[in-house]
């Protein structure tokens, strides 16, 4: 059901380090949010359900497939998107270890899982093959076989490593 | 021939927009001023269309219009076929009936769209959709293939006698007098059932018309752009320059978004020209498991005559071929099938008989493999069968009826889904299948760690299994290719690209050619005003077909540059070479003019030119295949299965691939993964459940289930190289060889490991619950 005008609610969030001040009804996901309302249509859409992964974001830190989020529900809250890990035309670590194995296909799943491994990167600056795997297995990807995937998941982790004081 | 690019694992270029959310994929096209579109689709399979009102969701604030077929007027027409038919074999039958733009008497498929509702937003388009009240006298559903065929069953195109669509009877040599001389007839029924593409993107269109120019652009998420567009120009009586389709970034196709035309995409663009507005629809998830297309449910009566010593002298294979409720893509994939179940075996006398049969359900077309993986599923079943009867090794029995390499070409004397005659180019395949079995350590697994293991109470098991694939077939593609005043290469052909790397090993191409670096090539794919000859993105042929397009025109660029620079360098064209975006002269490299230069100086603004001349440094050429390529390859896993649950785990997968020559080993291997693990879930996962109603019991990716990373796993990709001699680049396809042995693979891999001789696995796909059944039953006789 679209909800009356009159449910509309005011929300303040920051998204990718910028507040953010709209009054959206009171059903609009953080998914739509981000993609109609800010214009941010890095976050995919794959089912609106909460089962591929496409629209993970971070929440608070945490990652959440921001289809089953409602905005009012989490208003205040801390957002980042695919949009907020590189600086203009420099790629993150985990950017660069994607382009390097070769784990974008079609780019679909890209932005999502990339928010997905970079939360587990900030948890466990060393994770196993089967953390790697565990921590991406909310991501759905139809075309890398997720090889190229961990693979670079691995070496991103390495990178940061070895950069790490 | 040695290569500076080709063949080189060169970085995607399309890459750093993927990776930061900056690559337009249909759903982030957004106009102003654009309404949404929401299909109200039927819940019955099967069911007369009595009466609609859409009076309440006319009503509904925000809604802007709803049409259903009656609204549509003389514009209600069925889409136009995809693929003509029927191909020239003699008694071929075709009845060719095809999807409907709105339902308008008989609802033949849940999911069948009857009314679009078109409003401000998409949220009130939906709510609109609820709004509408339907009367439906539900019909039984067609859903059986061989209760669908016969007498009395009900129809699911009443003006048809049957519910037969197609019959198609192809044959070489004499299979009846070979099955007299063979010391072992095998005769089985095979069956393979339904999956789903599941593309992570969903289906979607985004139109524009305006009026004033009489201009429509459509973005659409298709694999062929061209023939939407050429589609479009017909139904909707503009002309061709009018009307510009683009493909932007599409998020995975997989065959379903070759489909042409799904109702949606001649309707909305119509709908959008009615309201001069623009509109967008995009399809959910839901959406997408009833009304994108899906393939492989056949059944299979098949027969194979051997010699003791395990020589195939013939196979017999008489199959049902489940089409949905209805036809539009012909017979590409029964004809791939009859093309695959000869595997790679020199097989003399072939029959093989397709009934293709209408149900009430979800419409069949190719998806990646596009009926060879059941051919491949069939033949090696039978030789796994065989080798057992017999007593034969599993490897021995396969390597005794390879083709043998001074066999090609090798003519099979029946056609191919192009209705051109199945000739395979060229192949060696006895050095790849070996490659496997070294690589997956086929003999020290037997000898050593299995029984081992199995002392220790393992269920390890080994399964190895060769295929080929027909790929890169016609008709053509094209290309222009431009040396711009920047000193850029810009390069335009007409496929749509899904996420095979087209971007980057089409660059290679014309970098090789031309000497400048590979991000300094631009590629466009899939946008009709840039290049508007073409098919599309199928049946593994971009890099084969639209590849060697692209290189025949880079070559012709090659030499307007060389010819061009001889004159201004005043050297030879022999004595200059193409490197660093210059040409030089090769014993004196501070000689040189820049390709940017040399562009500008072909374009003058003043004076005279020969007569003749062309101006740019630009050229545009074509390539057709003669006929397909055929690709070969293997691949070998090691499997371990818990007795408990059936879950299974992969402890090693191997393929080694000959696709003839490498453009990119990077993409490559990444194709291979996604082919894989498609497979992987084709053979122990996923499953399309309609109960006897039609309804899709799991139509989600909740119960649908799509492997996770945590499914997976690693994949060891071995190569060996034969060239084509059908293209200049000696390329063969390669996009969907992945899945095409997994299915058989497993079902190898399975019985070995479980080792109970009662096991005979003939069917798939399969599941843990599956297998356990197929095993009770065993169990039962043996206690
Ligand atoms: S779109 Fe959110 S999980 Fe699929
Ligand atoms: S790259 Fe296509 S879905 Fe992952």
């Amino acid at each position: 059901m679209t909800l009356p005008e009159s449910d509309k609610q005011p929300v303040r969030l920051r998204v990718n380090g910028e507040s953010i001040e709209r009054v959206i009804p009171a059903d609009r996901t953080l998914l739509l949010f981000l993609r109609d309302d800010l214009g941010m249509t890095g976050t995919k859409c794959g089912c609106e359900i909460g089962e591929c992964g496409a629209c993970t974001v971070l929440l608070d830190g945490n990652p959440v497939c921001s289809c089953l989020v409602l905005v009012v529900a989490v208003d205040g809250a801390d957002v980042l998107t695919v949009e907020s890990l590189a600086d203009g035309d420099n790629l993150t670590d985990l950017q660069e270890a994607f382009l390097d194995h070769d784990a974008v296909h079609c780019g679909f799943c890209t932005p999502g899982l990339l928010m997905s491994a970079e939360f587990l990167l900030q948890r466990n600056p060393e994770p196993t093959e089967l953390e790697i795997r565990t921590a991406i297995s909310g991501n759905l990807c139809r075309c890398t076989g997720y090889v190229q995937i961990v693979e670079a998941i691995q070496d991103a982790a390495a990178r940061r490593r070895a950069k790490a004081p | 021939m040695t290569t500076k690019f080709i063949g080189k694992r060169v970085k995607r270029n399309e890459d750093p927009r993927l990776l930061t959310g900056q690559a337009q994929f249909v759903d982030d096209v957004e106009i102003p001023g654009m309404l949404h579109a929401a299909f109200l689709r039927s819940d019955y399979a099967h069911a007369r269309l009595l009466s609609i009102d859409v009076s309440e969701a006319r009503k509904r604030a925000g809604v802007v219009a709803v049409f259903t077929a009656e609204d549509m007027g003389d514009d209600w027409q069925p889409g136009p076929p995809l693929v003509s038919p029927p191909p020239t074999v003699k008694d071929v039958i075709f009845h060719s009936r095809r999807q409907v733009p709105l339902v308008k008497d008989k609802v033949r498929h849940a999911g069948e769209a009857i009314a679009v509702v078109i409003a401000e937003s998409r949220y009130i388009a939906e709510d609109a959709v609820e709004d509408i009240l339907v009367e439906f006298e539900p019909l039984e559903a067609v859903i059986d293939l061989e209760k669908g065929l016969e007498a009395g069953s009900p129809l699911v195109h009443d003006d048809l006698e049957s519910n037969l669509a197609a019959h198609l009877f192809q044959k070489k040599g004499d299979y009846e007098a070979a099955r007299e001389k063979a010391d072992l007839v095998i005769a089985r029924r095979i069956v393979v059932d339904r999956g789903a593409a599941a593309a992570m993107e969903n289906r979607g269109i985004v139109t524009d018309w305006d009026k004033k120019s009489q201009h429509l652009t459509v973005w659409d998420t298709t694999q062929a752009p061209i023939p939407i567009r050429n589609g479009l120009v017909a139904r909707l009586g503009l002309s061709e320059h009018k009307v510009r389709v683009i493909a932007p970034f599409i998020g995975g196709g997989f065959g379903p978004k070759m489909m042409m035309f799904y109702p949606e995409e001649m309707l909305i663009p119509w709908v959008s020209m009615k309201l001069n507005r623009p509109i967008k629809w995009i399809e959910d998830r839901r959406e997408n498991f009833y009304a994108t297309t899906q393939e492989r449910g056949q059944i299979h009566d098949v027969e194979i005559a051997l010699s003791k010593d395990g020589h195939i002298l013939g196979l017999k294979d008489i199959f049902l071929h489940d089409t949905g409720a209805y036809d539009p893509y012909g017979l590409t994939t029964p004809l791939n099938t009859q093309c695959h179940v000869m595997g790679p075996y020199d097989i003399k006398n072939f029959t093989s008989e397709v009934s293709v049969v209408f149900t009430n359900k979800t419409l069949v077309t190719p998806v990646r493999g596009a009926g060879r993986p059941q051919g491949i599923y069939i033949i090696e079943r039978l030789l796994d069968i065989a080798a057992r009867e017999l007593g034969i090794d599993l490897i021995a029995i396969r390597k005794r009826n390879l083709i043998p390499p001074d066999a090609f070409p090798y003519e099979h004397e029946i056609i191919d889904q192009a209705f051109a005659p199945l000739v395979l180019d060229s192949g060696n395949y006895w050095p790849v299948m070996e490659k496997a079995l070294e690589m997956v350590g086929y003999d020290q697994f037997i000898e050593y760690e299995q029984p081992r293991l199995r002392a220790e109470g393992k269920y390890v098991g080994i399964g190895v299994i060769p295929f080929l694939e027909s790929t890169g077939v016609g008709p053509y593609e094209g290309a222009r290719v431009t040396v711009e005043a920047s000193g850029k290469i810009n390069v335009a052909t007409g496929i749509g690209t899904q996420g095979q790397g087209h971007f980057t090993s089409f660059a290679q191409i014309v970098a090789e050619q031309l000497g400048v670096a590979v991000c300094d090539v631009r590629i466009v794919t899939g946008d009709t005003a840039e290049f508007h000859w073409g098919t599309g993105t199928f049946a593994s042929r971009g890099a084969v077909v639209a590849g060697n397009a692209i290189h025949a025109s880079a070559s012709i660029v090659r030499q307007k540059v060389l010819k061009l620079a001889s004159k201004i360098l005043k050297t030879p064209e022999e004595e200059l070479e193409l490197e660093d975006g210059l040409v030089r002269v090769i014993d004196i490299p501070h000689k040189s003019i820049s390709l940017g230069e040399l562009a500008l100086l072909a374009n003058p603004l003043r004076g005279a030119v020969q007569p003749g001349t062309e101006p740019g440094l630009e050229a545009t050429a074509y390539f057709g295949p003669q006929y397909g390529a055929t690709a070969f390859g293997t691949h070998a896993m090691i499997l371990e299965i818990d007795p408990e649950t059936m879950m299974l785990e992969i402890k090693r997968y191997i393929t080694v691939e000959d696709c003839g020559t490498v453009l990119n080993p990077l993409i490559l291997e990444g194709q291979i993964h996604g082919g894989v693990s498609m497979g992987i879930g084709n053979a122990y996962y996923e499953k399309l459940h309609f109960d006897e109603n039609g309804q899709l019991l799991n139509a989600s990716f909740a119960d649908y289930l799509i492997p996770s990373a945590t499914e997976l796993p690693r994949i060891e990709v071995g190569h060996v190289e034969t060239q084509s001699p059908l293209n200049e680049l000696g390329a063969k396809g390669v996009g969907e060889a992945g899945t095409l042995p997994v299915p058989a693979l497993f079902a190898q891999a399975i019985e070995n490991a479980l080792n109970n001789r009662d096991l005979e696995i003939l069917e798939t796909p399969l599941s843990p619950n599956r297998l356990y059944e197929l095993l009770r039953p065993n169990e039962e006789k043996s206690r």
